[in-house]
């Protein structure tokens, strides 16, 4: 490794274990319902990261991702639930013999929520990534419905439109910002490979990338499945941090907030995704008031619940009518461009675009 | 299943049918011509609903005086809804547009919860419009048989128009060839406004017959139906108007039959035209009458 | 020399529209063929068939050997031919040194498992492609722009960068897709020396559509000529130029300022 490669190396470690430093003063010092709002970030953060990998970085429009976080959840739900809680919350038929007894521990129910989402999301892959972008966003979209259909029919494995309740809680900050902050250096090192170079050519020019070598299909549905893993991974968290989910959480209201938070940080900049992910997190909580009544100079206002999306909708127009970029299009926050800032130049400018 | 049940079954799904056909169409119209799947389409039938609704009971207007406001009002909404935010997205990549007409879709849907409150509330049917007619055993809706006429009805009426008159030429014409069109002095904002005043005033047509025909109204009713629209639509052939037609009625007919040969599927019955539309997609992504495009390169 | 790259009664339709009829080419190792016609006669048709874009209609396409006859393009690629585009084709998001990296992934021997742990082939690879594509810039000098975004580059650059972005799959056959287009008459001149250059320093075998008579005449051994989709002739340039048919269809008075 060269002296740069080094540096960067060593200044990414400082920030992370600096990060860990101020998750353990946040969880041990800071009023719950503030840690919940930031763990709610770090699963959103993941969202948008995932999604702006298929969509921002690959120029998939794809508007399935509440789908495979359905089945991360319920994946790492079912897992993790003990038989008592299943047998007292299965009441309207019995959950399925073969998974009545099963009790995993919190770690690999989340992976194998993760895993489980990339199956599927390479089964939805082949026939759909063959469609244009319009159509696939529909097509995306109806297997996203498809797969919430199903969930709230099979009964006797998902318990249906009830719900599944009283599922292990977890409250560390460390597992929800942990798996965020995977997330981020995983997929920063799938970008700047040659793989996330293959995935832009795509965008950029599908035709051209054709002719260099690149073989679309395979690409497409590696960036999806890729995406559709870290969707399941963010879904099994919703599990364990809210204890209770059920099919109507994943209708595509869900896939629009983070389509929202993509395209507000920016299509195809990761760190404008992590950016809007705190920012839209901390924004549906301050907005609650909206939706409380309120005295405003002496006037009594009603609560207006809804009104936050409506917020939110109107944002997302603006952003794409004016500003289309969202907040730094597809640049990134990195070492290099902190170091060029602070005029540490880099001397080995000639191999700057490195193996990472 | 008996005669009765049968005939009920048949007499529904040719009044869904009809319903979807309508609001199939326009979908078809403004992807023919400017390659937009308007997602904000479905939520014009919501709108035409909710002012029928407050026509009648609300401001007391005869039935035919509110739902003649509903379609002015929806027509307008839907044609400024082009203007203000398709319009100035024409020339930025294809994604923008899309995203512009999910974020118009949602704004209109939640503006409804706000405004409107997200309970359904059970829509005034019209005593004149209708009522209950017996033949022997069989008892039905009057609306079995004015639904699908109105259908037909405007449906020659705008098979004419982009047949024989000048501003149906110039949207096919736009549709064809953009560029060349505008070329040839064809105004062509004018055409697509009209685009999507056509297809805005069948999709409002639409939602006031659906709201009699399944009588109730509620922000998000335009939601399912919208989707299942725009399958019709790729059934046919989008882009295609007859195709639209032929969708709308083929999809209607099929899922009111699933469900009455087989209720045990009845909580599928969405996903059934989703699983439509990922055949059709696959196998024969031009739909019944459409034809494959190939990209020049 | 060996026949690289043989077509037998190619013929490419469109619903009812015949672009290409029969065509029969054979070109051999290290020659530069050029491919003219007037516009519309389905010059780039038959690059996009060769290279797999389309499936032709009946026919085949002999590349090296193997019948690559409906292969993917990006097949057709990893096979050895490159090919640049009528309207230039960049990767608008990226710096001219990405752009030519691209063309290197095909070639890439390892997983993307390897590259997110940092494992070390991936990284050796990686640096020495990047070598290689600054070499292949510096040859093409535009090693000086190599982290400027490709499509800032003034207009000859970034044709020129096309074309190293093609040489960098490394190419057995390189396909020139109206490569002179809007260039003046010395750019033209300049392009005919540079592609004749490269040619022999990556020993490759060139077939060019062109309109710029001077460049096709100048530079290219063979000549096939088609109208409508029919091959009306294949020879050198002075017999080209002297074949009435030729002239009646396309070239006019043989007047070779184009």
């Amino acid at each position: 490794m060269d002296r740069h490669a080094k540096l960067k190396f060593i200044l990414t470690l400082v920030v992370v274990l600096l990060t860990f430093g101020a998750l353990y003063i946040f969880q041990n010092t800071m009023n719950s319902f503030y840690v919940r709002v930031l763990n709610l970030a770090a699963i959103y953060a993941i969202l948008a990261l995932s999604l702006n990998l298929i969509l921002g970085f690959t120029g998939m429009f794809s508007l399935g991702h509440a789908g495979f976080m359905c089945i991360g959840s319920y994946v790492a739900a079912i897992l993790t639930m003990s038989p008592a809680s299943k047998e007292i919350i299965y009441f309207m038929e019995p959950i399925h013999p073969l998974l009545a007894n099963v009790e995993w521990p919190i770690l690999p129910a989340i992976l194998l929520g993760g895993l489980v989402a990339a199956f599927f999301g390479f089964l939805i892959g082949f026939p759909a990534l063959r469609l244009r972008d319009d159509y696939l966003a529909i097509a995306t979209l109806g297997f996203a419905e498809i797969i919430r259909i199903i969930v709230t029919n099979l009964i006797p494995i998902t318990n249906g439109a009830l719900g599944l309740k009283n599922i292990p809680s977890v409250d560390s900050m460390f597992v929800y910002w942990g798996f965020a902050i995977i997330t981020i250096i995983v997929l920063m090192r799938i970008i700047n490979s040659s793989w996330g170079h293959a995935f832009k050519a795509i965008r950029d020019n599908e035709i051209a990338a054709q002719a260099m070598g690149v073989n679309i299909f395979k690409h497409k549905l590696m960036s999806f499945t890729i995406g559709a893993f870290f969707a399941g991974i963010a879904g099994a968290l919703m599990a364990f941090l809210i204890t209770s989910i059920d099919p109507t959480m994943y209708r595509f209201t869900f896939t629009f907030q983070i389509l929202l938070i993509v395209v507000l940080g920016g299509m195809g900049s990761l760190t404008g995704s992590v950016i809007a992910s705190i920012i839209f997190a901390i924004a549906m909580e301050w907005l609650r008031f909206v939706e409380q009544p309120m005295n405003l100079f002496g006037l009594a206002i009603p609560g207006i619940p809804g009104m936050r999306m409506v917020i939110f909708s109107i944002t997302l127009l603006l952003v794409i009518l004016f500003y289309r970029q969202g907040l730094l299009g597809t640049r990134e926050i990195n070492w290099e461009w902190i170091l060029n800032r602070l005029g540490i130049k880099n001397s080995l400018k000639v191999k700057r675009g490195e193996a990472n | 299943m008996s005669l009765d049940v049968f005939l009920q079954n048949v007499a529904n799904s040719i009044t869904l049918g009809s319903l979807y056909a309508l609001i199939a169409i326009g979908y078809t119209m403004v992807y023919g011509i400017i390659r937009l799947i308007n997602f904000a389409h479905a939520d014009l039938l919501m709108v035409a609903a909710y002012i029928a609704f407050y026509g009648i009971l609300v401001f007391t207007l005869p039935w035919y005086v509110s739902f003649a406001i509903a379609i002015v009002l929806t027509t307008l909404l839907g044609v400024s809804i082009e203007r203000v935010a398709y319009r100035p997205l024409r020339s930025a990549p294809r994604i923008s547009v899309l995203i512009s007409a999910i974020g118009v879709s949602f704004l209109l849907e939640n503006l409804g919860i706000v405004a409107l409150g997200a309970r359904p509330k059970p829509f005034p049917r019209p005593d004149d419009l209708v009522w209950n007619i017996q033949i022997g055993n069989i008892s039905f809706l009057s609306l079995t048989i004015i639904i699908p006429v109105v259908t037909i009805i405007l449906l020659v009426m705008v098979t004419y128009m982009v047949k024989k008159t000048k501003m149906g030429i110039a949207m096919r014409a736009v549709s064809r060839d953009f560029e060349t069109s505008s070329l040839m002095a064809v105004d062509v904002n004018k055409v697509i406004g009209a685009t999507f005043a056509v297809g805005s005033a069948l999709a409002a047509v639409g939602g006031i017959m659906w709201s009699m025909q399944y009588p109730q109204v509620d922000p998000l009713m335009g939601m399912f139906p919208g989707l299942k629209c725009f399958i019709a639509a790729v059934m046919g052939g989008i882009g295609s108007i007859p195709g639209a037609m032929i969708g709308g009625f083929v999809l209607g007919i099929c899922e009111v039959m699933l469900v009455g040969f087989m209720p045990e599927l009845s909580g599928y019955r969405d996903a059934f035209a989703f699983v439509v539309l990922i055949l059709i997609l696959l196998f024969r992504p031009g739909g019944i009458l459409g034809e494959n495009v190939v990209e020049k390169v | 020399m060996a026949e690289i790259l043989r077509t037998e009664q190619l013929s490419m339709e469109f619903g009812g529209l015949r672009a290409v009829s029969d065509l029969e080419l054979s070109i051999s190792e290290g020659e530069i063929i050029g491919l003219i016609g007037p516009n519309g006669a389905g010059k780039t048709t038959v690059f996009n068939v060769i290279t797999g874009v389309y499936r032709p209609t009946t026919g085949k396409v002999i590349f090296d050997g193997r019948d690559i006859t409906g292969w993917r393009p990006d097949q057709v690629t990893a096979k050895g031919i490159a090919r640049t585009f009528q309207n230039i084709r960049l990767f608008n998001t990226m710096s001219v040194l990405e752009n030519v990296m691209i063309a290197k992934h095909v070639r890439l021997k390892a997983t993307l498992g390897e590259a997110i742990l940092g494992l070390p082939r991936y990284g050796r690879q990686r640096r020495q492609h990047i070598q290689e594509c600054m070499e292949l810039l510096a040859k093409v000098q535009l090693d000086d722009v190599a982290h400027e975004n490709a499509t800032s580059l003034p207009y000859g650059k970034q044709r020129r960068l096309e074309i190293a972005r093609a040489l960098a799959t490394e190419p057995k056959l390189l396909l020139l897709d109206e490569p002179a287009a809007g260039m003046n008459p010395q750019e033209s001149l300049e392009l005919m020396e540079f592609v004749d250059r490269i040619r022999h320093e990556f020993d490759l075998t060139v077939f060019m559509i062109e309109h710029h008579m001077e460049v096709v005449m100048g530079i290219c051994q063979r000549i096939y000529v088609l109208d409508y989709g029919v091959n009306l002739a294949v020879g050198s340039p002075e017999e080209i130029q002297n074949n009435e048919q030729v002239i009646e269809a396309y070239l006019g008075a043989v007047d070779t300022d184009a």
